[in-house]
């Protein structure tokens, strides 16, 4: 029986979905516009750790894992890094931009800044497919019938981590509770004496952190390839519209949905069109319920 | 009274002045003037009621003195300071609040967490619990429900958490735009008796409303605004009896009384 394998690699690949997704909903969520350069982070952050695993590169590494603390520094590093990246993005693009209030003008030059990214990535590290360890990932079998590398664990586990303290941020602190009342109604957060563009702020730190970690463990359980966040745009918009633009729950399971989906339907439809199998599962979710799983009313 | 004898001895006679807007021109967009050269006056510890037909400019008043609107020319004071061109987020630091005509709760957060934010900007945790303390005195539902997502709540009680999240900043001036909007006549009456409450705070008060004599019986004057400009200025019973106030809102020739 293979579909408890396809599962677990569904979960693993949707883990990665979710974390990016996060980010591209709250974007949607707070400014009103969907970022096409989300992708980027993915991969820049890859590189941003790239760059200082391989100037510190060490052989230790973790028991199973195929790493080591300078991975661990170095995804630190790239969220960081990530965070700086967004928030420089929105201020040479964006904020100039948002002014004009048109929301087509944000999306069309979130494709040039996209194409731009990407360019710059290839220029600066090559188009050729990189690695943090050339250590072979060895899957065992944790269940019966699902084999696991311990960085697929370490992956699933991390996200997991992530999620609950993104939870815990957005209810129990000042600023998580300031976040969510932009998001509910912008003009009364602003008399509340919320200063929105604070909150902004926040919102490309947060979801460039957490693309960050997406990216990077892409790069660590696949590879790192400046076509990684061009790849992914879409099946992480897939993921935030099928739980419902503008929803950070919906963003979390709409990636677990779309990684299952993808993963379910390689011995169905073959590799080639597992992208295909996303999106017509986006389209049957978006008929049944409009506005996505978690979607609220407008 | 103890209020009305400061004020004769006030050295300055501005000195009681909570909220003067002067001459005020304002719009949402540089072709159109929605107030007109308008003047308000709030005295501390009043309430001063705002009335005039649809379209005369009511609620885009309360908006340009919230920072929501550009100023053109005029002033706009709080207790002496100038609050033109301050950024509307500011303004809860500088004592005034606000509490908009609709969607004026966070519908998908908790009652605690709408009020928690109404103080977001203040630091003191420990004078945040005794005014939580006193707004579940005031409003003893909104205790019950705290844990529930305001927009779970009916109309009246939305109202409730909506002042209550004004005055969780300890405002000096609170504005609040048509409170009666959509309630029925009971809870008009409940929402005035509360706001009657809030005075006794020590919280002055500029409201604008639709619904004159429910507003002007809990008021101390009233201004009755015309197309952008202000026209008529009284004591709130003398304008209760104004038969002009009649006219404008009965179509009869009568005072509202």
């Amino acid at each position: 029986m293979i579909l408890p394998q396809l599962i677990a690699d569904g979960i693993v690949a949707g883990s990665t979905l979710a974390l990016g997704a996060i980010g591209l909903t709250m974007t949607y969520d707070i400014m009103r516009f969907a970022n096409f350069a989300h992708g980027e982070f993915l991969t820049f952050a890859a590189y941003f750790a790239l760059m200082f695993v391989s100037a510190f590169g060490g052989v230790q590494t973790f028991g199973p894992l195929t790493f080591g603390w300078t991975f661990i520094v170095g995804l630190i590093i790239a969220v960081v890094l990530t965070a700086i990246l967004a928030l420089v993005l929105d201020w040479l693009i964006y904020r100039p931009l948002r002014r004009t209030n048109i929301v087509i003008t944000l999306v069309i030059a979130s494709f040039g800044a996209e194409l731009m990214l990407r360019n710059i990535a290839v220029f600066f590290w090559g188009s050729q497919s990189r690695f943090y360890s050339t250590a072979i990932s060895i899957h065992r079998e944790i269940l019966p019938g699902v084999r696991m590398s311990a960085d697929d664990i370490f992956l699933v586990l991390l996200t997991a981590v992530l999620m609950i303290l993104l939870q815990l941020f957005l209810t129990r602190t000042q600023l998580g509770k300031e976040m969510r009342a932009v998001s509910d109604n912008a003009d009364l957060a602003r008399v509340t004496g919320i200063s929105v563009r604070r909150i902004i702020r926040w919102v490309w730190i947060i979801g460039g952190g957490l693309a960050a970690v997406s990216g990077v463990l892409v790069g660590l359980t696949v590879q790192i390839s400046p076509e990684n966040g061009f790849s992914l745009i879409l099946p992480l918009f897939a993921a935030a519209i099928v739980g419902g633009i503008g929803s950070i729950y919906g963003a979390v399971a709409g990636g677990l949905i779309i990684g299952l989906v993808e993963s379910l339907s390689v011995p169905i439809m073959g590799a080639q069109y597992k992208l295909a199998a996303a999106f017509i599962v986006m389209l049957v979710v978006l008929l049944v319920r409009p506005r996505g799983i978690f979607g609220a009313k407008s | 009274m103890a209020e009305s004898a400061r004020r004769d001895v006030a050295v300055d006679g501005h000195a009681d002045i909570a909220l003067s807007v002067r001459e005020v021109v304002a719009g949402y967009t540089a072709e159109l003037d929605i107030l007109r050269g308008i003047t308000v006056e709030v005295k501390k510890g009043e309430i001063v009621t705002v009335l005039g037909p649809n379209g005369a400019g009511k609620s885009t008043l309360i908006k340009t003195v919230a920072g929501l609107v550009p100023v053109r020319s005029g002033e706009i004071k709080l207790f002496g300071d100038s609050l033109v061109g301050v950024s509307a987020h500011r303004m809860v630091g500088r004592g005034l609040a606000y509490v908009p005509q609709t969607q004026n709760v966070f519908a998908k957060l908790s009652i605690l967490e709408n009020l928690e934010l109404g103080a977001g900007f203040r630091h003191d945790r420990a004078g945040m619990k005794e005014d939580l303390a006193k707004m579940y005195e005031l409003f003893p539902r909104l205790y019950e429900r705290r844990k529930q997502a305001a927009g779970t709540l009916s109309g009246g009680e939305r109202q409730m958490v909506a002042v209550a999240r004004a005055l969780m900043a300890r405002p000096t001036m609170l504005m609040l735009d048509e409170p009666s909007a959509g309630l029925s006549p009971k809870l008009v009456g409940m929402v005035f008796s509360k706001i009657r409450e809030v005075r006794e705070l020590g919280v002055t008060m500029l409201i604008v409303e639709q619904n004159a004599k429910a507003a002007l019986v809990i008021s101390d004057r009233g201004y009755v605004l015309a197309r952008g400009e202000d026209r008529v200025s009284d004591a709130a019973d003398a304008l209760l009896k104004n038969p002009e106030v009649g006219a404008l809102y009965l179509g009869s020739k009568q005072g509202l009384l």
